[in-house]
Protein backbone atom coordinates (compact mmCIF):
# COMPACT_ATOMS: atom_id res chain seq x y z
CA UNK A 1 0.00 0.00 0.00
CA UNK A 2 2.07 2.87 -1.27
CA UNK A 3 0.10 5.83 -2.56
CA UNK A 4 2.40 8.78 -3.17
CA UNK A 5 -0.38 11.29 -3.92
CA UNK A 6 -2.30 10.38 -0.76
CA UNK A 7 0.84 10.66 1.35
CA UNK A 8 1.78 14.08 -0.02
CA UNK A 9 -1.78 15.38 0.30
CA UNK A 10 -2.13 14.16 3.87
CA UNK A 11 1.20 15.75 4.77
CA UNK A 12 -0.10 19.03 3.37
CA UNK A 13 -3.38 18.72 5.26
CA UNK A 14 -2.04 17.55 8.61
CA UNK A 15 -0.81 20.88 10.00
CA UNK A 16 -3.86 22.93 8.91
CA UNK A 17 -6.19 20.37 10.52
CA UNK A 18 -4.28 20.60 13.83
CA UNK A 19 -4.29 24.40 13.57
CA UNK A 20 -8.04 24.37 12.93
CA UNK A 21 -8.55 22.10 15.95
CA UNK A 22 -6.66 24.57 18.13
CA UNK A 23 -8.69 27.45 16.70
CA UNK A 24 -11.96 25.65 17.46
CA UNK A 25 -10.66 24.78 20.93
CA UNK A 26 -9.63 28.26 22.03
CA UNK A 27 -12.15 30.27 20.04
CA UNK A 28 -15.11 28.34 21.45
CA UNK A 29 -15.89 31.21 23.85
CA UNK A 30 -16.46 33.58 20.95
CA UNK A 31 -17.91 31.45 18.18
CA UNK A 32 -19.23 27.99 17.55
CA UNK A 33 -16.98 25.25 18.80
CA UNK A 34 -15.45 24.00 22.00
CA UNK A 35 -13.67 21.07 23.50
CA UNK A 36 -15.76 18.27 22.04
CA UNK A 37 -15.50 19.44 18.43
CA UNK A 38 -11.84 20.41 18.74
CA UNK A 39 -10.93 17.05 20.25
CA UNK A 40 -12.60 15.20 17.40
CA UNK A 41 -10.92 17.36 14.75
CA UNK A 42 -7.55 16.81 16.43
CA UNK A 43 -8.13 13.05 16.40
CA UNK A 44 -9.19 13.16 12.73
CA UNK A 45 -5.78 14.56 11.75
CA UNK A 46 -4.08 11.48 13.17
CA UNK A 47 -6.69 9.14 11.69
CA UNK A 48 -5.96 10.64 8.26
CA UNK A 49 -2.28 10.00 8.95
CA UNK A 50 -3.06 6.39 9.83
CA UNK A 51 -5.08 5.93 6.63
CA UNK A 52 -2.28 7.21 4.40
CA UNK A 53 0.85 5.95 6.18
CA UNK A 54 -0.45 2.89 8.01
CA UNK A 55 -1.34 2.49 11.66
CA UNK A 56 2.16 1.47 12.73
CA UNK A 57 3.64 4.78 11.60
CA UNK A 58 0.94 6.71 13.48
CA UNK A 59 1.56 4.64 16.60
CA UNK A 60 5.24 5.59 16.38
CA UNK A 61 4.31 9.28 16.18
CA UNK A 62 1.69 9.13 18.92
CA UNK A 63 1.98 5.96 21.02
CA UNK A 64 -0.94 4.48 22.89
CA UNK A 65 0.82 5.04 26.23
CA UNK A 66 0.75 8.81 25.67
CA UNK A 67 -2.94 8.62 24.79
CA UNK A 68 -3.75 6.69 27.95
CA UNK A 69 -2.01 9.34 30.03
CA UNK A 70 -3.73 12.13 28.07
CA UNK A 71 -7.16 10.59 28.72
CA UNK A 72 -6.55 10.79 32.46
CA UNK A 73 -5.00 14.27 32.26
CA UNK A 74 -8.01 15.56 30.31
CA UNK A 75 -10.50 14.39 32.88
CA UNK A 76 -8.31 15.51 35.77
CA UNK A 77 -8.05 19.01 34.25
CA UNK A 78 -11.83 19.23 34.37
CA UNK A 79 -12.46 17.71 37.78
CA UNK A 80 -9.32 19.38 39.14
CA UNK A 81 -10.77 22.79 38.28
CA UNK A 82 -13.85 21.83 40.25
CA UNK A 83 -11.67 20.72 43.15
CA UNK A 84 -9.68 23.97 43.10
CA UNK A 85 -12.84 26.06 43.27
CA UNK A 86 -13.98 23.93 46.21
CA UNK A 87 -10.62 24.42 47.96
CA UNK A 88 -11.00 28.17 47.42
CA UNK A 89 -14.22 28.00 49.39
CA UNK A 90 -16.81 28.11 46.62
CA UNK A 91 -19.10 25.46 45.16
CA UNK A 92 -17.90 22.84 42.69
CA UNK A 93 -17.03 24.51 39.35
CA UNK A 94 -17.94 28.03 40.56
CA UNK A 95 -15.20 29.65 38.51
CA UNK A 96 -15.71 33.10 40.01
CA UNK A 97 -13.68 31.92 43.00
CA UNK A 98 -10.56 31.66 40.80
CA UNK A 99 -10.28 35.46 40.53
CA UNK A 100 -12.38 36.65 43.47
CA UNK A 101 -11.91 40.41 43.16
CA UNK A 102 -12.46 40.67 39.42
CA UNK A 103 -15.00 43.21 38.28
CA UNK A 104 -15.68 41.50 34.97
CA UNK A 105 -15.84 37.83 36.02
CA UNK A 106 -12.34 36.97 34.79
CA UNK A 107 -12.53 33.74 36.78
CA UNK A 108 -15.32 32.49 34.51
CA UNK A 109 -13.05 33.02 31.49
CA UNK A 110 -10.11 31.13 33.00
CA UNK A 111 -12.31 28.35 34.36
CA UNK A 112 -14.11 27.76 31.07
CA UNK A 113 -10.83 27.83 29.15
CA UNK A 114 -9.23 25.19 31.38
CA UNK A 115 -12.35 23.04 31.50
CA UNK A 116 -12.76 23.10 27.71
CA UNK A 117 -9.09 22.21 27.32
CA UNK A 118 -9.68 19.22 29.58
CA UNK A 119 -12.66 18.15 27.46
CA UNK A 120 -10.63 18.55 24.27
CA UNK A 121 -7.68 16.50 25.53
CA UNK A 122 -9.94 13.77 26.88
CA UNK A 123 -12.06 13.55 23.72
CA UNK A 124 -9.09 13.56 21.32
CA UNK A 125 -7.18 10.87 23.19
CA UNK A 126 -10.25 8.70 23.75
CA UNK A 127 -11.29 8.83 20.09
CA UNK A 128 -7.78 7.88 19.00
CA UNK A 129 -7.66 5.11 21.60
CA UNK A 130 -10.89 3.62 20.26
CA UNK A 131 -9.63 3.98 16.68
CA UNK A 132 -6.28 2.33 17.49
CA UNK A 133 -7.96 -0.60 19.19
CA UNK A 134 -10.53 -1.27 16.48
CA UNK A 135 -8.13 -0.86 13.58
CA UNK A 136 -5.19 -2.57 15.22
CA UNK A 137 -6.95 -5.90 15.64
CA UNK A 138 -6.57 -7.11 12.09
CA UNK A 139 -3.80 -6.74 9.51
CA UNK A 140 -4.43 -4.44 6.54
CA UNK A 141 -7.07 -5.74 4.19
CA UNK A 142 -6.93 -5.85 0.42
CA UNK A 143 -8.33 -2.96 -1.56
CA UNK A 144 -10.74 -5.28 -3.38
CA UNK A 145 -11.96 -6.81 -0.12
CA UNK A 146 -14.41 -3.99 0.63
CA UNK B 1 -40.38 37.97 16.34
CA UNK B 2 -44.07 37.88 15.62
CA UNK B 3 -43.90 38.10 11.84
CA UNK B 4 -43.65 34.49 10.71
CA UNK B 5 -42.57 34.00 7.13
CA UNK B 6 -45.13 32.92 4.53
CA UNK B 7 -45.58 29.23 3.89
CA UNK B 8 -43.26 28.74 0.91
CA UNK B 9 -40.29 30.95 1.81
CA UNK B 10 -36.81 29.79 0.69
CA UNK B 11 -35.98 28.65 4.22
CA UNK B 12 -39.03 26.40 4.33
CA UNK B 13 -38.13 24.97 0.93
CA UNK B 14 -34.56 24.24 2.09
CA UNK B 15 -35.90 22.58 5.24
CA UNK B 16 -38.32 20.47 3.23
CA UNK B 17 -35.58 19.44 0.80
CA UNK B 18 -33.22 18.47 3.64
CA UNK B 19 -35.89 16.51 5.49
CA UNK B 20 -36.91 14.70 2.29
CA UNK B 21 -33.31 13.74 1.65
CA UNK B 22 -32.99 12.54 5.26
CA UNK B 23 -35.97 10.22 4.77
CA UNK B 24 -34.60 8.95 1.43
CA UNK B 25 -31.19 8.23 2.97
CA UNK B 26 -32.82 6.45 5.92
CA UNK B 27 -34.93 4.26 3.63
CA UNK B 28 -31.96 3.36 1.44
CA UNK B 29 -29.98 2.47 4.57
CA UNK B 30 -32.75 0.05 5.52
CA UNK B 31 -32.84 -1.44 2.01
CA UNK B 32 -29.10 -1.89 1.51
CA UNK B 33 -27.39 -5.15 2.46
CA UNK B 34 -23.89 -3.89 1.72
CA UNK B 35 -22.46 -2.75 5.05
CA UNK B 36 -19.91 -0.38 3.48
CA UNK B 37 -22.75 1.44 1.71
CA UNK B 38 -24.75 1.57 4.95
CA UNK B 39 -21.83 3.15 6.84
CA UNK B 40 -21.33 5.73 4.09
CA UNK B 41 -25.05 6.51 4.03
CA UNK B 42 -25.04 7.03 7.79
CA UNK B 43 -22.26 9.57 7.29
CA UNK B 44 -24.38 11.33 4.65
CA UNK B 45 -27.33 11.21 7.06
CA UNK B 46 -25.27 12.99 9.74
CA UNK B 47 -24.06 15.60 7.26
CA UNK B 48 -27.65 16.29 6.17
CA UNK B 49 -28.72 16.61 9.81
CA UNK B 50 -25.86 19.05 10.35
CA UNK B 51 -27.10 21.13 7.42
CA UNK B 52 -30.59 21.00 8.91
CA UNK B 53 -29.26 22.22 12.29
CA UNK B 54 -27.54 25.13 10.54
CA UNK B 55 -30.87 25.98 8.97
CA UNK B 56 -32.37 25.98 12.49
CA UNK B 57 -29.60 28.39 13.65
CA UNK B 58 -28.09 25.79 15.98
CA UNK B 59 -24.52 26.12 14.70
CA UNK B 60 -22.86 24.55 17.75
CA UNK B 61 -24.99 21.42 17.45
CA UNK B 62 -24.41 21.37 13.69
CA UNK B 63 -20.66 21.58 14.26
CA UNK B 64 -20.75 18.68 16.70
CA UNK B 65 -22.94 16.61 14.40
CA UNK B 66 -20.65 17.21 11.43
CA UNK B 67 -17.48 16.44 13.39
CA UNK B 68 -18.71 13.55 15.50
CA UNK B 69 -21.56 12.07 13.43
CA UNK B 70 -20.27 12.49 9.90
CA UNK B 71 -16.58 12.39 10.72
CA UNK B 72 -15.43 10.17 13.52
CA UNK B 73 -18.32 7.73 13.88
CA UNK B 74 -18.13 6.87 10.18
CA UNK B 75 -14.44 6.12 10.62
CA UNK B 76 -15.05 4.09 13.78
CA UNK B 77 -17.86 2.13 12.13
CA UNK B 78 -15.58 1.37 9.16
CA UNK B 79 -12.92 0.21 11.60
CA UNK B 80 -15.50 -1.95 13.36
CA UNK B 81 -16.69 -3.29 10.01
CA UNK B 82 -13.19 -4.59 9.30
CA UNK B 83 -13.67 -7.05 12.15
CA UNK B 84 -16.81 -8.58 10.70
CA UNK B 85 -18.30 -9.54 7.34
CA UNK B 86 -18.93 -6.97 4.61
CA UNK B 87 -22.45 -7.99 3.72
CA UNK B 88 -25.52 -8.44 5.84
CA UNK B 89 -27.04 -11.93 5.66
CA UNK B 90 -30.22 -11.97 3.55
CA UNK B 91 -33.22 -12.48 5.74
CA UNK B 92 -36.79 -13.10 4.64
CA UNK B 93 -39.01 -10.61 6.43
CA UNK B 94 -41.80 -12.28 8.37
CA UNK B 95 -45.31 -10.94 8.72
CA UNK B 96 -46.11 -9.52 12.16
CA UNK B 97 -49.59 -7.94 12.07
CA UNK B 98 -49.65 -7.10 15.77
CA UNK B 99 -46.33 -5.30 15.63
CA UNK B 100 -47.44 -3.41 12.50
CA UNK B 101 -50.66 -2.34 14.21
CA UNK B 102 -48.79 -1.15 17.30
CA UNK B 103 -46.28 0.81 15.20
CA UNK B 104 -49.03 2.40 13.10
CA UNK B 105 -51.04 3.38 16.20
CA UNK B 106 -47.92 4.82 17.83
CA UNK B 107 -47.04 6.78 14.69
CA UNK B 108 -50.58 8.14 14.42
CA UNK B 109 -50.46 9.19 18.09
CA UNK B 110 -47.18 11.00 17.54
CA UNK B 111 -48.55 12.81 14.49
CA UNK B 112 -51.59 13.77 16.56
CA UNK B 113 -49.32 15.07 19.33
CA UNK B 114 -47.47 17.41 16.95
CA UNK B 115 -50.67 19.49 16.67
CA UNK B 116 -50.19 20.53 20.30
CA UNK B 117 -46.55 21.49 19.85
CA UNK B 118 -45.68 25.20 19.91
CA UNK B 119 -44.74 26.85 16.62
CA UNK B 120 -41.04 26.93 15.72
CA UNK B 121 -39.40 30.00 17.24
CA UNK B 122 -42.34 30.72 19.53
CA UNK B 123 -41.04 32.91 22.37
CA UNK B 124 -43.72 31.54 24.71
CA UNK B 125 -42.77 27.90 24.14
CA UNK B 126 -41.59 26.06 27.27
CA UNK B 127 -38.18 25.47 25.69
CA UNK B 128 -37.64 29.22 25.25
CA UNK B 129 -39.02 30.44 28.56
CA UNK B 130 -38.10 29.59 32.18
CA UNK B 131 -34.48 28.51 32.55
CA UNK B 132 -33.55 29.06 28.89
CA UNK B 133 -34.67 32.66 29.10
CA UNK B 134 -32.74 33.07 32.37
CA UNK B 135 -29.53 31.90 30.71
CA UNK B 136 -29.96 34.29 27.76
CA UNK B 137 -30.69 37.22 30.06
CA UNK B 138 -28.00 36.58 32.65
CA UNK B 139 -25.04 35.41 30.56
CA UNK B 140 -24.09 38.91 29.46
CA UNK B 141 -23.70 40.14 33.03
CA UNK B 142 -22.54 36.97 34.81
CA UNK B 143 -20.27 35.37 32.20
CA UNK B 144 -18.81 37.91 29.79
CA UNK B 145 -18.70 35.56 26.86
CA UNK B 146 -20.25 36.14 23.43
CA UNK B 147 -21.15 32.48 22.86
CA UNK B 148 -24.00 31.67 25.24
CA UNK B 149 -23.82 27.99 24.28
CA UNK B 150 -20.30 27.74 25.73
CA UNK B 151 -21.35 29.64 28.85
CA UNK B 152 -24.25 27.24 29.45
CA UNK B 153 -22.23 24.16 28.59
CA UNK B 154 -19.11 24.90 30.62
CA UNK B 155 -20.35 27.10 33.44
CA UNK B 156 -24.09 26.93 34.16
CA UNK B 157 -24.21 23.24 33.26
CA UNK B 158 -20.57 22.54 34.10
CA UNK B 159 -21.41 19.55 36.24
CA UNK B 160 -23.33 17.92 33.36
CA UNK B 161 -20.39 18.42 31.02
CA UNK B 162 -18.09 16.89 33.62
CA UNK B 163 -20.34 13.82 33.53
CA UNK B 164 -20.16 13.76 29.73
CA UNK B 165 -16.36 13.88 29.83
CA UNK B 166 -16.48 11.04 32.36
CA UNK B 167 -18.70 9.04 29.97
CA UNK B 168 -16.22 9.48 27.10
CA UNK B 169 -13.33 8.56 29.39
CA UNK B 170 -15.22 5.44 30.52
CA UNK B 171 -15.91 4.47 26.89
CA UNK B 172 -12.20 4.67 26.13
CA UNK B 173 -11.32 2.56 29.17
CA UNK B 174 -13.99 -0.01 28.26
CA UNK B 175 -12.66 -0.34 24.69
CA UNK B 176 -9.13 -0.74 26.04
CA UNK B 177 -10.26 -3.48 28.41
CA UNK B 178 -12.43 -5.33 25.86
CA UNK B 179 -10.16 -5.15 22.82
CA UNK B 180 -7.12 -5.94 24.86
CA UNK B 181 -4.31 -3.49 25.30
CA UNK B 182 -1.50 -5.44 26.88
CA UNK B 183 -3.40 -8.70 26.78
CA UNK B 184 -1.63 -12.02 26.26
CA UNK B 185 -2.21 -11.76 22.53
CA UNK B 186 -1.13 -8.14 22.45
CA UNK B 187 -4.29 -6.87 20.78
CA UNK B 188 -2.92 -7.57 17.30
CA UNK B 189 -3.37 -10.29 14.70
CA UNK B 190 -5.92 -12.16 16.75
CA UNK B 191 -6.22 -15.71 15.49
CA UNK B 192 -10.03 -15.87 15.37
CA UNK B 193 -10.14 -12.84 13.08
CA UNK B 194 -7.78 -14.47 10.58
CA UNK B 195 -9.40 -17.89 10.34
CA UNK B 196 -12.94 -16.55 10.11
CA UNK B 197 -14.69 -17.54 6.92
CA UNK B 198 -15.90 -14.62 4.83
CA UNK B 199 -18.99 -14.88 2.69
CA UNK B 200 -17.73 -12.66 -0.10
Amino acid sequence: MDHLILKVTSKLLFAPIILYALYVQFHGDYGPGGGFQAGVIFAVAFILHAFCFGLDETKKALPQKALTVAMVIGFLLYSGTGLVTMLLGANLLSYDALVPNSTHHAGQHYGILVVELGVGVAVASTMLTIFYHFTGREPDIDQEDW
Amino acid sequence: MSDFSPLMSPVVLIDLALLTMLILVAVSMLKSRHLFAVVMLSGIYSLLSAAFFVSLDAVDVAFTEAAVGAGISTVLMLAGMLLTVRREKPKTPGRAPVALAVVLAMGAALFYATIDMPAFGDAQAPANSYVGQEYVERTASEIPMPNIVTAVLASYRGFDTMGETMVIFTAGVAVMLLLGLGSVRGGREVSDAKTKKRDD
